[in-house]
């Protein structure tokens, strides 16, 4: 099978300044929606999903300025359900230096593709402790589901087609097309 | 990687992985529920032929950790003590659906051997006087932790006692210099294997003579045989002029560590109680090793790292 | 009356003659040797050698008592596929060759096989304690020329004086298997910087020294004659060479795997490449060819040891020492000896007749007259070892997927041919 230079050139699906807006509408969100922080907790996903957890955790401190909500980071890589079936490569360390039991967690990703690594992120969050309730929040929500995962918070909900490739960062959320149909 | 049997095997690459590895799994075990699924319907069988109980039970705790099944074999209650031989041994567990062999044997190559007997993979948990490879991880991993440092260059190391009989010597050895150490080997001459030269080490014959300048105090044990062989003529003069003793504990620099493989000699290598050494590292090196072997069964069985890259 | 065999075309070596002639075999004779001979049945031996019949000084046929792994008859076998026709049987068996009967047992096992003379040594020591002597006059009055009590050297430095002095009265010579035991315990490999990294007892060089040094001085002192069995460090060679020099009784032999593989082997941590004395190191290995070269190592004995599989499937040090040898040494001697042809013919045929003093029906010049007891080998020939497909019962062979050069295409033994075109013939 030959593998051509993609031709195609990403397209912007949202700008730099959409996806700072987009940030500072999910904190608003997750604050209406849990009635304040009380006992709230974020949780970002390696690597993805933590600059995005900071940024949100940030925000919410600027909204409800009395309290500081703890943020961690959490590696799934050991929680994935493909393990040995492709090569692993691990994020960075999971630090999760605070007590979930009884909390609200928000873990926060940045692409919600086939909800296996919220999967996974939900059975790694159990052994730190019983979280009251989990909450998703994703900067984007781009399809195709193959487990019963659905996010609570979203940026922006984005078609796409299986082999596309979608990053996101700062700079903007980007999607390069994929015609060959990579695995 | 599909073995872990010797450190020359492991090379530097294949070491510093698993030491950064082996923080993943150090993590895992600071949460209050220490367990992932990732070794998962993996089964981890453990062929004891040497009595160790703290290392085997080191790699059990790690194989649950990691939610793998576990398999002991009992030698002592085995047909290879009736004349079956170890070759069908092997065939017969690997029959059983086995992933992965942790191995110690009182002769060299065993490792070796069995990996031509089964497609499992075999992790050496001590073959002999040849290699000790996952006590090398964990010494090398408690020495990093203590440091910081991520090689060992300009670190002097000591390591006293019984060279030529040990196998944690060697892989040490070997460890050790890999990460850029500088390693001296204090011994009497007829504790030190016949010929050295091409180690890349130092040889000294005088404890006191180098004791203030090392950064990593190693000792080992010396077996009470050792005296019956004529290797030293009583273990009190052996203790005398190689044993960790209160006057030597003063004399080591301030920042000085002193590690010990166990099962420790009192009164023969170790003079003093460790919990009375200042800089001490004995208690990390039993504390690091489930997460080592941790690392290394993720490594050889979950990382995918033997798929070559292609799903 | 039967039937008469030509061997055709091949070179036909001798002491002080090659050329490329027929022989002719009547009976169990040779009875002609010239050009364009005929007879009823013809062997070809083009592009060969022929020369009389390989003697191997040292070969472990392992019964009676270890027949799993070897027997008279299928040892037999697989040196006459080497082109032996007489094996020297080591007493090392169970019960030991310390009695007429087990010699006499032995001898008969070879009639019956039938395929080379199987000559028996004796032990020099009673069951091979090393405690007292066997009674070697006894063995000797029933045939015994040579003695020895190989797997173990004779540890009582008195004990061996007494040996000589007594050989020497009988016209006997004595084997020694020269290992000093305290400084060899759980020994696995030469000591030397591999033993080193692998964390193995080693088996150090002066082990054997000491007891060749010893012995030579006993034979200075006793007038005896004595053989060393396989030699294998540089220091022996030259302790043999100064011996032979002052004009003593000394005999030497050496092994085509002492002649070809090193120490390092070792590491692969096989069970195949441990034996006694150990694989030693290159410089060993020079020292040893260049003692074939100069004379003062006489022959190339096999010390052919067979072991079960399962044996040599255990952990290094415990699986017994030892490697297969009769069919592989012609072709190890041709690719790696560094001799001439004849050299190899007097090193494996001429020199070991004489010192097992059997030289009456082997080790002759191919004349007519002689007994024929005859091996045809094409020196070029290159073949790779397969351990499945050799007679031995055992496959401990160090030689696996090792390309060798020299194979033997036919032998006759006592006239009859034993193998024809590389296969046994019974």
């Amino acid at each position: 099978m030959s593998k051509s230079v993609s031709s195609s050139p990403s397209r912007e699906a949202m700008t730099a300044a959409d996806v700072r807006r987009a940030i500072v509408r999910i904190a608003h969100e997750i604050v209406e929606r849990n009635h304040g922080v009380d006992g709230l907790a974020i949780v970002g996903l390696q690597r993805g999903g933590t600059w995005i957890a900071e940024e949100i955790a940030a925000q919410i401190n600027n909204i409800e300025k009395e309290v500081k909500v703890p943020v961690g980071a959490l590696d799934v890589s050991l929680h994935r359900d493909d393990i040995g079936m492709r090569p692993v490569s691990l994020g960075a360390i999971s630090n999760i230096p605070f007590d979930l039991s009884g909390a609200t967690v928000v873990v926060v990703d940045d692409v919600l593709y086939t909800g296996r690594t919220v999967r996974a992120a939900m059975e790694g969050l159990n052994n730190y402790g019983r979280p009251r309730a989990v909450q998703l929040a994703v900067l984007v929500d781009r399809g195709h589901r193959e487990l019963p995962i659905r996010p609570d918070f979203v940026g922006k909900n984005l078609p796409t087609h299986r082999g596309d490739e979608v990053s996101a960062t700062h700079d903007g959320v980007f999607v390069t097309p994929n015609p060959e149909g990579k695995p | 990687m599909k073995h872990l049997r010797s450190i020359d095997e492991l090379g530097l690459d294949g070491l510093t992985g698993l030491l950064q590895l082996t923080d993943h799994m150090a993590e895992i075990n600071q949460r209050p529920v220490p367990k992932v699924p990732a070794l998962r319907g993996r089964t981890v069988a453990s062929l004891f032929f040497e009595d160790s109980t703290r290392t085997r039970l080191s790699f059990e705790t790690a194989a649950k950790r990691l939610s793998a099944d576990t398999m002991t074999f009992n030698v002592s209650t085995s047909s290879v003590n009736k004349g079956e031989s170890l070759r069908d041994t092997v065939a017969t567990i690997t029959d059983m659906g086995v992933d992965a062999f942790v191995v110690r044997h009182k002769s060299v190559g065993i490792p070796w051997q069995i990996s031509q007997w089964t497609t499992a993979s075999i992790i050496n948990a001590g073959d002999g006087a040849h290699q000790h490879p996952t006590q090398a991880l964990v010494d090398c991993y408690t020495i990093r932790e203590a440091t910081h440092a991520q090689n060992f260059s300009g670190m002097k190391i000591a390591i006293v006692g019984d060279i030529k009989h040990s196998r944690v010597a060697r892989s040490n050895i070997q460890a050790f210099t890999l990460l850029g150490a500088n390693v001296v080997l204090v011994a009497p001459p007829t504790l030190l294997p016949p010929d050295v030269s091409h180690w890349p080490v130092s040889v000294s014959h005088k404890l006191d003579e180098i004791i203030d300048k090392v950064d990593v105090l190693y000792m080992l044990r010396l077996q009470s045989e050792r005296m019956a062989q004529g290797h030293v003529p009583t273990l009190r003069e052996y203790s005398e002029q190689y044993g960790l003793t209160q006057k030597r504990v003063l004399a080591l620099k301030s920042d000085a560590i002193v590690m010990h493989p166990g099962p420790m000699n009192r009164g023969v290598e170790m003079q003093i109680d460790p919990s009375d050494v200042k800089n001490s590292l004995i208690h990390r090196q039993v504390a690091n090793g489930v997460s080592v072997r941790m690392a290394v069964l993720f490594e050889l069985l979950g990382s995918g790292s033997s798929l070559g890259g292609q799903a | 009356m039967s039937k008469s065999i030509v061997i055709k075309g091949g070179t036909v070596i001798n002491r002080s003659s090659q050329e490329v002639a027929d022989v002719k075999i009547e009976n169990d004779c040779v009875v002609e040797v010239g050009k364009n001979l005929k007879g009823d049945i013809q062997l070809d031996a083009s592009g060969c050698i022929v020369s009389s019949g390989f003697v191997d000084l040292h070969a472990h046929l392992r019964e009676p008592g270890k027949e799993e792994a070897e027997t008279i008859e299928t040892g037999s076998r697989a040196g006459a596929l080497g082109g032996y026709t007489a094996l020297v049987a080591m007493p090392n068996t169970d019960p030991p060759q310390d009695s007429v009967a087990v010699i006499d047992f032995v001898r008969e096992q070879g009639k019956r096989a039938g395929l080379v003379d199987v000559v028996p040594s004796g032990c020099i020591t009673l069951g091979r304690q090393g405690e007292s002597l066997a009674p070697m006059a006894e063995l000797a009055n029933a045939g015994v020329t040579l003695f020895t009590d190989d797997g173990n050297g004779v540890q009582d430095a008195a004990l061996m004086r007494r040996a000589l002095e007594y050989a020497k009265g009988l016209g006997i010579t004595l084997a020694q298997h020269c290992e000093v035991a305290e400084l060899t315990k759980g020994a696995v490999m030469n000591e030397c910087s591999c033993c080193t990294d692998l964390g193995l007892p080693g088996w150090p060089s002066i082990a054997e020294e000491l007891m060749v040094f010893r012995d030579i001085e006993l034979v200075r002192i006793t007038g005896a004659s004595m053989h060393f069995l396989h030699l294998s460090t540089m220091r022996s060679v030259e302790l043999v060479r100064a011996a032979k020099r002052d004009g003593l009784a000394i005999t030497a032999e050496v092994t085509p795997h002492h002649l070809s593989l090193t120490q390092e082997l070792l590491s692969s941590y096989n069970p195949v490449f441990k034996v006694n004395p150990p694989l030693r190191s290159i410089d060993d290995i020079r020292a040893l060819k260049a003692g074939l070269l100069d004379g003062t190592i006489d022959a190339i004995a096999t010390d052919h040891a067979p072991h079960p599989r399962r044996d040599k499937e255990m952990s290094l040090d415990m699986a017994p020492p030892g490697m297969l040898g009769l069919e592989t040494a012609l072709g190890v001697v041709l690719a790696e000896g560094g001799c001439e042809i004849r050299d190899v013919v007097a090193l494996m045929s001429w020199n070991p007749a004489k010192i097992a003093r059997i030289d009456a029906e082997h080790g002759r010049d191919v004349v007519a007259g002689i007994k024929a007891n005859l091996c045809v080998f094409d020196p070029q020939l290159t073949w790779s070892v397969d351990p499945e497909r050799l007679a031995s019962k055992s496959i401990n062979t160090p030689y696996v997927g090792r390309t060798l050069r020299g194979r033997v295409r036919h032998t006759m033994f006592k006239g009859t041919a034993t193998v024809i075109d590389g296969q046994a013939q019974k």
